[in-house]
């Protein structure tokens, strides 16, 4: 029978080849699904790995979506490196975007070009406190960081949808829940006529560049790794927990705000109840099946958007529901948690002993 | 008066399902596993229940659907993890993410659907009791189920040999193993029991509780149970307390509305997941304490021969 044997390294071909064979699984399981439903399982995958790309417009909406989803997960990164489970993202984009919104909401005729940076760092720093609030939890009271900050995203909500339902919504807006439309001076500046594509996607590059500096050439950024990897180590180094557990909460939560006002600022333009789109729970996926690593996430982000483009274009040209997205997500994480046994195990045929 | 009756009745209703899929947790965790997936489980087992009722007329069935989906979900997440020694935080994650999508995904053409009419329950006699009869003794049987359940887990943890041989594989999986026993087919059984809980918890979700689908109707639901198993230092009697205690926080919101309190509905809707928080961090003020409680191997994979 086939039996798993610990290697004496961890595979570093593995590592690599890991997250290709949980995308081939995924799509062969993908064209299973497809084929389950009576569809054509090749128009399938075009819907998915060709529409996105075929165009400049395409390829434009592609990065749209890829922005966000880089974003959070380049702080989320920081964050599973330090061994703090922070899977409130989404509530922090939210909460992210509710800043930038609520400073977007004071700008008039009159305001200068000055208001959209203040309209970002209202994101980041929204993003900030609404982690921070879990950081505080688990600090003074050893609260659990996962459940704390999934409760939050509850809660943001919550707040988002009282405020487009009462003291935010636009008065001129037929009742529906929403704020009116930002002035101009609060949209980030786009990069090309003809293209939704904006000065976010540089803003994320730059990021990409900073968190691999940060994890990999900083000695803050060493310590705040080895209270992940060792914490017993890090303790006798003298490295501070609690120092590495705000870092990488604010810094998580600060990259998932910036990435909420980018998108209430960007394509959005005016906050609903429709703000959350559950990017920062595909930042999670983003961060795994990209390693965790700055580069690899800039793969995998554009691959989670392949996801998201596939799913909208299943819907209107097969008749899908849109929530096919959600399943090969899901799908790809756990295939890809599977295929990471490969880097610490190989596969050995034994014949069973008597 | 007739309305603290219903409210009270309100609260074990909406504490039964929060206790059923934190039992259920319960029994996992003592055997040493953590499972993240419990929202995604119940969402797969809210629809299948529903489709089943919808198709068949029988609630009975339904249940059994949604425990066959949660136990379904449990065993891959169980495989991966223990014979794969994923890791379990990740992995339940992956579940409850898969979840969502895919009870979103199948469920999409019964959001219009109904169920056939929903049968009511009562005590005879007893239901006839002024005010103690509807507060208590005209509930869906699962309401009584679960408390008689509570006492059996509580026979079988504390007073039998296997309840005793599941809870050592959570304290010293080496020592189990040391014994004879095979402590990963211990946990993987552990962990579809808990599965199949966290179905029957969101089966009752669809079919009884709120009769209907919605998209992400559990509204993290398995969140706070998870949330509970903490709460209550593992102990089943005390999930059982604190999944009426949050029952009521769920309901006070409703009851408050009636009252006519003017407050925004989205704060008395925040209620239950902010209370959630607070406990669990009052709760967790004493590190020490916990560690006491936990069961000690709780999310470290264990590989026989390392």
């Amino acid at each position: 029978m086939l039996k798993l044997e610990l290697r004496p390294q961890e595979s570093q071909v593995w590592r690599y080849a890991s997250p290709l064979l949980a995308l081939a699984i995924t799509v062969a399981l993908g064209i299973g699904l497809f084929m389950l439903l009576g569809k054509d399982p090749l128009r399938g995958l075009q819907m998915f790995f060709w529409e996105p790309l075929k165009s400049v417009y395409a390829l434009g909406e592609l990065m749209v979506k890829a922005t966000p989803l880089l974003v959070i997960a380049l702080g989320l990164a920081v964050c599973y490196r330090s061994n703090v489970w922070n899977i409130g993202a989404e509530g922090q984009f939210v909460i992210g975007a509710v800043a930038a919104g609520g400073v977007a909401l004071l700008a008039d005729k009159e305001t200068g070009r000055w208001m959209v940076v203040a309209v970002v760092l209202a994101g980041v720093a929204g993003g900030m406190f609404w982690a921070s609030i879990t950081a505080w939890l688990r600090d003074k009271f050893h609260a659990n960081e996962i459940l704390v900050s999934l409760m939050l995203v509850y809660v943001a909500d919550m707040v988002l949808g009282y405020l487009v339902y009462g003291p935010w919504k636009d008065p001129a807006g037929y009742n529906f829940p929403q704020t009116k439309s930002f002035e101009a001076v609060t949209q980030i500046p786009r990069l090309m006529s003809g293209s939704r594509v904006s000065v976010g996607l540089i803003l994320a590059l730059i990021g990409v560049a900073a968190v691999w500096v940060f994890l990999f050439r900083t000695r803050a950024g060493f310590a705040q790794q080895v209270g992940g990897l060792a914490p017993a180590a890090a303790r006798y180094a003298g490295f501070s927990s609690r120092r590495a557990l705000w870092t990488a909460l604010l810094v998580s939560g600060g990259a998932a705000g910036l990435a909420g006002a980018l998108e209430v600022a960007g394509p959005l333009g005016q906050l609903t109840p429709y703000v959350p789109a559950g990017y920062g729970f595909a930042a999670i996926i983003v961060a795994y099946v990209g390693r965790l690593h700055p580069v690899g996430m800039v793969f995998s982000a554009v691959l989670m958007s392949m996801f998201y483009i596939g799913g909208e274009l299943a819907q209107s040209r097969m008749g899908l529901p849109k929530s096919i997205t959600g399943v090969f997500q899901g799908l790809l994480l756990f295939s890809l948690l599977a295929c990471d046994t490969l880097v610490a195990y190989r596969l050995r045929w034994q014949s069973r002993r008597v | 008066m007739e309305s603290y009756a219903l409210l009270v009745a309100a609260t074990l209703n909406a504490g039964t399902v929060l206790a059923i899929a934190a039992l259920g947790l319960l029994i996992n965790e003592r055997a040493g596993v953590v499972n993240l997936g419990a929202e995604g489980m119940m969402l797969c087992a809210a629809i299948a229940g529903f489709a089943t009722v919808v198709h068949t007329g029988s609630d009975g069935l339904g249940f059994l659907a949604g425990m066959g989906a949660g136990a379904l979900l449990a065993a891959v997440f169980g495989f991966l993890v223990i014979y794969l020694s994923t890791n379990q935080y990740a992995t339940g994650l992956a579940l409850s993410l898969f979840g969502v999508g895919f009870s979103a995904f199948v469920g999409i053409g019964y959001v219009q659907e109904k169920l056939p009419q929903r049968p009511s329950f009562e005590i005879p006699f007893l239901a006839d009791i002024p005010l103690l009869g509807s507060a208590f003794f005209k509930q869906h049987p699962l309401v009584y189920g679960v408390m008689a359940f509570v006492l059996g887990l509580m026979w079988f943890f504390y007073k039998t040999r296997t309840g005793l041989v599941l809870r050592s594989v959570g304290e010293s999986p080496e020592s189990a193993h040391a014994l004879g026993y095979s402590v990963r087919r211990i946990r993987f059984y552990a962990v579809v029991a808990g599965g199949a809980l966290c179905g029957l918890s969101g089966a009752y979700i669809s079919i009884a509780y709120t009769p209907l689908w919605v998209e992400g109707m559990v509204a993290g639901k398995g969140w706070i149970a998870l949330a509970l198993t903490t709460f209550a230092t593992w102990r089943p009697a005390r999930i059982l307390l604190g999944a009426y205690l949050f029952g009521g926080v769920t309901m006070l919101q409703f009851h408050l509305q009636g009252l006519g309190v003017q407050v925004p509905s989205q704060w008395l809707t925040a209620l239950p997941y902010i209370a959630t928080i607070v406990v669990l961090a009052l709760i967790s003020r004493n590190p020490a304490w916990i560690r006491i409680n936990m069961p000690a191997s709780l999310g470290k994979p264990f590989h026989p021969g390392s």
